[in-house]
């Protein structure tokens, strides 16, 4: 592989409370490439977090640190909020979980893609105008004239993810920063976003993260996957192999899925082991 | 076989006029007692608002509605209703009041079933439900969410009902919570005998749980069938099929 | 239990009794509270004020009504820590008193205002319908006039005199609570805990008092606090107009108005009692901005 887009080394972050500090992420060390990353685990497990840390988006109180924290060879580490501003959604971008919170709701679709492509690459009307539409195209919305004029509480949920994703997508970023964008939709539409999401990053060379709760998704549409406990990465597995996982967290959260393909009378339990917090990948 | 639940040509709607929603669309389904039933669909597909509309909670409505035998109407229903029929919602967060501890809500609960010893109650609930007496003078805010949602279990199951419905009664919770629940479901049913309706729009969890179901779009039943079809992907109609299809997984298109 | 310290027991998230469970809510709000030192600040000069009140006879160094001609208007000094009126009575005297009417003014309206507010408030909003149109109709009539004109007309019929100004505060101000509960209520209305109580039977009087009322309380209690520096000053208005207190009261309202004729010369007169309302509603708003973090649900979440 070559040198990776974004390099990660003991990533922490940690909020204050009133008994002592909470380390949501302990110590998270990943390389992203121009692949699919997926990164699982559960409510608490700080992979939303991690997300955020990247992207400088986490709010005081709460402290980020890492030994290394590189995009392209650049380190962003806590970058005064003014260069971090200008890096997102210009190399970095993140698709939150759901549409209708990310959206502006009083400005047409097209006038945020474009606000968002000019703030980024300082082109012109016109030209922003001729991008917003290319990038509605290409996340496949059939009727891009009429979407660019409409409001955001005019679409359906699907259609705003792929616009959210058309909003990210249209200053070319090098990192898009995934959470949990399909878990608000329905499956058919679910598909179809993940299927642009796809090609968008076997096309444009783009490095992907993908944090999900979904290890059967994760499996079949990533190329590797990071699975998360108590903010620390237990495991790290190629995405084909997760079935073949070893870590008992891992193989506890496959085993507690109902099947449809293998009834059962009664699911798994995962049974947590105090042990696995300490647990990291590779020790 | 006796019935416990029986939906017939059942309409429902929001708003009147040209403002007029209809959310469900002459809906029929018969739940026999001790049978698990499913209603599975996209969200907007309408089977959310049949259970709210069982239990007087939603819009208004036309057509059929029978729990055990007895025909209800309109949106008033009985104290005997109330002691038949009960519902676990799907947000554990937003099903449990803020400011209410547990002993609170089961107590109030009791009181309101017109129970006695309800100390001893309280301490029986939450030993079925799989939580502790510790549990019970915490608020809602020292809960997790699976906590949360046995808690909302409790307080079903506190007027000894014999139909449950369960909205996306794990839809919020984390995968390892889900089974614990689901067990719990299970344990539960077999021990009391209820009969369940549950809605979910996650094909496995009500292949796991139900013996029948029925999907939905936009408002009608499109298509009932036993689990084993649904574990076969043998569906009948174009949309159930694709549905079936579409959540048994991504597959990646050939580059 | 034996060695655990008080505040572990407060603060445990396994309480063991109904009584600890409640203690223990208590005192995870007082931490909060604690932590906002401006509303601790405010909390202070509240119980000094209260203090005040209660040991006003024995902390007044004279009596609020005796007059000494010949000590008219005189400055701070060391008889008279904060001067003299126009009538020679002793200002800090007057001021000590004077606490006591404040204290009742405010907690006769806090009483009141809010209690009219959050049933019209609560019962408009829960039942909907025509009920609904025909309460808030009525608040925004009451709305629609300033509040102080209305207080003042209700003052002018009811005759001047400190418990009509009152209860005409109380009367006018009632209306921005009522609203505010209404919208509460709307929120809560269809959460599904109500769905889920009203499903076990519970009545919509149940509903009302036991499931809404709470959560309409606490928004209401920070609005109370925040909005009594605007009681104060309204009834100071009233007094200074001559319709609230009448003299010989040590009304703050009512001195400020006394001493606005020798407002060049002899500024002591009018600028204390100005001082103490200003301070005592400061107090307020701190205290209410505190009680924010403590109530709101939102933040209560963490």
């Amino acid at each position: 592989m070559s040198a990776p887009l974004l390099s990660v080394r003991n990533l922490r972050v940690s909020f204050p409370t009133r008994s002592g500090t909470f380390e949501a992420v302990r110590g998270v060390s990943f390389d992203l490439g121009r692949e699919r990353l997926g990164v699982v685990g559960e409510s608490g497990s700080g992979k939303s977090m991690t997300g955020r840390a990247i992207l400088g988006l986490v709010r005081p109180p709460g402290k980020v640190s890492a030994d290394r924290l590189d995009l392209n060879g650049e380190t962003i580490l806590n970058l005064p909020e003014r260069r971090m501003r200008a890096l997102r959604g210009a190399r970095i971008s993140m698709v939150m979980q759901d549409p209708k919170f990310s959206l502006n709701p009083v400005m047409t679709v097209g006038q945020q893609i474009m606000e968002a492509y000019r703030l980024h690459s300082g082109q012109g009307g016109k030209a922003a105008r001729e991008k917003a539409l290319e990038m509605l195209s290409a996340v496949q919305i059939r009727d891009p004239e009429r979407v660019f004029d409409a409001y955001p509480h005019e679409v359906s949920g699907g259609m705003g993810q792929r616009i959210m994703i058309a909003m990210m997508l249209a200053p070319d970023p090098e990192i898009l920063i995934a959470d949990e964008p399909t878990s608000a939709l329905d499956v058919s539409v679910r598909n179809e976003v993940l299927r642009i999401m796809d090609k968008l990053v076997t096309e444009r060379g783009m490095g992907l993260i993908f944090v999900s709760h979904d290890l059967n998704l994760v499996a079949q549409f990533c190329d590797r996957v990071l699975i998360m406990y108590a903010g620390q990465v237990v495991e790290e597995i190629a995405a084909k192999d997760l079935h073949q996982a070893r870590h008992p967290y891992t193989q506890g959260l496959l085993e507690s899925l109902p099947r449809l393909d293998h009834p059962v009378e009664r699911l798994a339990v995962l049974q947590r082991q105090d042990s696995w917090r300490n647990d990291v990948k590779g020790a | 076989m006796a019935q416990m639940l029986k939906v017939d040509a059942l309409n429902v709607w929001f708003g009147e006029a040209h403002e007029r929603v209809d959310a469900v669309k002459s809906a029929s389904f018969t739940v026999a007692k001790g049978e698990s039933f499913g209603l599975v669909g996209e969200s907007g597909s309408g089977k959310s608002t049949i259970l709210r509309a069982i239990t007087g909670l939603a819009g208004s409505w036309s057509g059929r509605i029978e729990v055990a035998g007895e025909a209800v109407h309109g949106r008033h229903r009985s104290r005997a209703f109330h002691k038949t029929v009960q519902m676990v919602f799907q947000d554990p967060y937003a099903s449990l009041h803020p400011r209410h501890s547990v002993d609170r809500v089961l107590s109030e609960t009791l009181h309101l079933q017109g129970m006695d010893q309800i100390d001893a109650r309280i301490t029986r609930l939450l030993d079925s439900v799989g939580l502790g007496k510790g549990f019970r003078f915490r608020y809602p805010h020292q809960l997790s969410g699976g906590q949360r949602q046995r808690v909302a279990i409790a307080r079903a199951l506190a007027a000894e009902p014999q139909l449950l419905l369960l909205d996306e009664p794990t839809s919020a919770l984390d995968v390892s919570v889900q089974a614990e629940i689901l067990n719990l479901l299970s344990d539960l049913r077999k021990e009391r005998g209820l009969t369940f309706v549950m809605v979910s729009h996650d094909l496995a969890v009500v292949a796991h749980m139900c013996d029948r179901l029925a999907v939905m779009r936009g408002g009608e039943v499109v298509e009932e069938m036993p689990q084993a079809s649904l574990r076969a992907g043998a569906a009948t109609s174009d949309y159930a099929r694709n549905l079936l299809a579409a959540s048994e997984s991504y597959r990646r298109e050939p580059v | 239990m034996t060695e655990m310290t008080t505040r572990a027991w407060l603060l445990t998230d396994a309480p063991q009794t109904r009584r600890q469970a409640r203690l223990g809510a208590i005192y995870q709000g007082w931490l909060t509270f604690r932590a906002n030192r401006l509303a601790m600040f405010g909390l202070a000069i509240l119980i000094l004020l209260v203090l005040m009140a209660i040991f006003a006879p024995w902390l007044s160094p004279q009596s609020p009504f005796a007059q000494n001609l010949a000590e008219r208007l005189k400055p701070p000094s060391a008889a008279h820590w904060l001067g003299t009126d126009a009538l020679g009575r002793d200002i800090l005297s007057r001021l000590i008193h004077g606490s006591r009417i404040t204290l009742f003014i405010v907690g006769t309206v806090a009483l009141i205002a809010p209690v009219i507010g959050l049933f019209v408030g609560t019962v408009a909003g829960f039942a909907g319908g025509w009920v609904d149109q025909v309460l808030m109709r009525i608040t925004d009539i009451f709305l629609a006039f300033p509040k102080l004109i209305l207080a003042l007309a209700f003052v002018a019929a009811l005759g001047p005199g400190i418990g009509n100004a009152v209860l005409a505060l109380a009367i006018t101000s009632w209306p921005p609570y009522a609203r505010l509960a209404r919208a509460e209520t709307l929120t809560i209305r269809h959460a599904d805990y109500i769905a889920a109580a009203r499903l076990q039977g519970a009545g919509p009087l149940r509903l009302l008092i036991g499931h809404v009322w709470p959560l309409c309380v606490s928004s209401l209690i920070v609005r109370v606090a925040l909005d009594m520096a605007g009681i104060i000053l309204s009834a100071a208005g009233l007094g200074f107009l001559g319709l609230g207190a009448q003299p010989p009261m040590p009304e703050w309202g009512a001195m400020i108005s006394d001493g606005r004729t020798y407002i060049l010369d002899f500024w002591w007169v009018a600028a204390v009692p100005g001082m103490a309302i200003f301070i005592v509603s400061l107090a307020f708003n701190l205290l209410g901005d505190g009680l924010r973090d403590v109530l709101d649900p939102k933040g209560a979440k963490e």
